[in-house]
């Protein structure tokens, strides 16, 4: 009934890291390690790091320019935007966890979809929030992101992010698959706008497929695998969000890391 | 047929689920009615906040300044709160601002929210608010006496300072009153906490709600350099010849 959900060793990674990083936020003795929150942040007490895209927020609505503070949300920017991609999604944002799950129920239950949401959406959002936090002077996406009120709920214990984590999850559950994630977080569309040219990238092996379409399946972005079956080569769409849940469910070792197979010299 | 039932069942439990947790959410604000009063018409910023909204335009409510907190003071407004969501904020009745000399709270702030120029001030140039007394419910003006806000007070005897007064109804008896002086209170709060009365006789509120601001023509002559006020008035005159002639030659004449 459940179609090739498969407990893979990416998947186990990325819940490592992603639960990791809220547990270093969370307790006092860990300070030191990280200190903050997803927003703004620093590392072993001495990098400081800020999400660029709250930073953008900031600076249309304040313009002023902090360069410390500058600096911090560039250091994040270009550690996406060169490397990882938009590997936020899967790897840090804990919104994914309340989605991965509605995903998993949704396999179940299959329930009809009942809005049409295009994925396009998302960049619409991004920019009015920017133009929204240019108007009124406050970052606007900050003040109902629901990534933070769920980080905020899980760091600092506090109780709305249940309500907010409900209805993420209804709306993923019964309207549409994967709606906050794929089609609506304009956070999301920020790091996909950044990452076109990032190192990261998942690689297709035509020769090797089976076309079983598995990855297609369990991809929360179907349209980025566009040349499955097609052509071998790299997933360029940077709308990938480097959850590696295509290289787990692969049975034919056909798509990968293309950074993994560079160090094992496969090329 | 299984699925089905399966779905409706989730539906279910997710309508549940839903209205329980708005429902915990709506307790979290009926503590008691009168702690409610205090907590959601208004709410005191944290130290370091020049007005609210260069503040709400550069704060990336990281929580720095929360975490920072040694006294647990701050806490992040979440949408039972009225202040916007992920802000600092405190109550000063529940835990005042202990006004740490290094107030590590500013420090730690990563953006221009919190002013690194009060940091370098120190506590004295803080601006969080002002305490106002209330003569009906405190219990020196009854003639009773009480100090525990003067002492509880950080600028002790500045900030809030003792008045004599005659008690007119027992005409034999001093009243010790106590005062506040807006050149010294910075609104942390202090004095609120300690209050011995059921609700706090002497509150916090923010500035805004109290300061008021002179005309700049009412210049305090006994006090020097009070005039610097008048430094950037601008003096021309502007006189419109035109005026007086179409007055005398308006309608009216
Ligand atoms: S799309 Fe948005 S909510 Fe989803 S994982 Fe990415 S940043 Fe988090
Ligand atoms: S000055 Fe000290 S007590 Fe007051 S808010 Fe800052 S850290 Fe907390
Ligand atoms: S540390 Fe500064 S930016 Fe962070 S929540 Fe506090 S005031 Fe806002
Ligand atoms: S708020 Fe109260 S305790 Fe704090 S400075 Fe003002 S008078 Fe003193």
């Amino acid at each position: 009934m459940v179609q090739n959900f498969k407990i893979g060793k990416y998947l186990i990674l990325r819940r490592i890291t992603q639960i990791g990083i809220l547990l270093l936020f969370t307790f006092k003795s860990t300070e030191f390690i990280l200190f903050g929150n997803l927003s703004s942040s620093v590392l072993l007490n001495s990098i400081k790091l800020s999400d660029p895209f709250a930073y953008l927020q900031i600076f249309l609505a304040s313009f002023t320019l902090n360069f410390e503070f500058f600096l911090s949300a560039l250091v994040i920017f270009l550690l996406y935007a060169v490397f990882l991609g938009r590997a936020f999604c899967a790897w840090v944002c804990p919104v994914n966890l309340i989605t991965n799950f509605a995903e998993l129920i949704r396999r179940y239950l299959k329930p009809a979809k009942l809005t049409n949401f295009k994925a396009n959406t998302r960049y619409f959002l991004l920019f009015s929030f920017l133009l929204a936090s240019f108007l009124f002077s406050e970052p606007s996406f900050e003040k109902i992101s629901h990534i933070a009120i769920i980080t905020r709920g899980i760091i600092f214990m506090q109780s709305s992010a249940i309500f907010v984590g409900i209805l993420i999850f209804l709306a993923d559950l019964f309207l549409q698959r994967n709606l906050v994630c794929s089609h609506l977080c304009p956070l999301g569309a920020f790091y996909s706008l950044i990452s076109r040219y990032s190192l990261l990238k998942i690689t297709y092996n035509l020769d090797k497929c089976t076309k079983c379409a598995k990855c297609i399946n369990i991809c929360p972005e179907p349209q980025v695998l566009n040349l499955v079956t097609k052509y071998s080569g790299k997933v360029l769409n940077p709308e990938c969000i480097k959850c590696a849940r295509c290289v787990d469910v692969c049975d034919d070792d056909a798509i990968n890391f293309n950074l993994i197979n560079f160090v094992k010299g496969k090329k | 047929m299984r699925r089905k039932f399966l779905v409706s069942v989730a539906k279910l439990v997710a309508i549940f689920a839903g209205i329980f947790s708005f429902l915990y959410l709506k307790k979290d604000e009926n503590v008691s009615s009168s702690k409610k009063r205090l907590t959601t018409s208004f709410y005191l910023r944290p130290p370091g906040v020049l007005n609210e909204k260069h503040f709400l335009s550069s704060c990336i409510r990281c929580g720095a300044c929360v975490k920072a907190c040694p006294y647990n003071t701050l806490k992040l407004a979440s949408f039972n709160d009225n202040a916007s969501n992920g802000t600092p904020i405190f109550y000063a009745s529940k835990i005042p601002c202990y006004l740490c000399d290094t107030l590590p709270c500013i420090a730690k702030c990563p953006s221009d929210a919190l002013s690194k120029d009060i940091l370098k001030q120190g506590i004295k140039s803080v601006n969080i608010g002002r305490a106002i007394v209330d003569e009906s419910s405190c219990v020196a003006h009854f003639g009773i006496q009480c100090d525990a806000c003067y002492r509880a007070c950080p600028f002790l005897d500045k900030a809030i300072y003792l008045e004599y007064k005659r008690n007119e109804r027992t005409n034999k008896h001093a009243m010790l009153v106590p005062k506040v002086n807006y050149d010294y209170c910075v609104g942390c709060g202090m004095c609120e906490r300690a209050c011995i009365t059921k609700i706090p006789a002497i509150s916090v509120l923010p500035s805004d709600f109290i300061l008021g601001q002179r005309n700049d023509n009412y210049v305090k002559g006994w006090v020097e350099g009070d005039d610097s006020i008048l430094k950037d008035v601008n003096t021309n005159k502007k006189l419109d010849k035109n005026k007086a002639m179409d007055y005398l030659n308006g309608a009216e004449f």
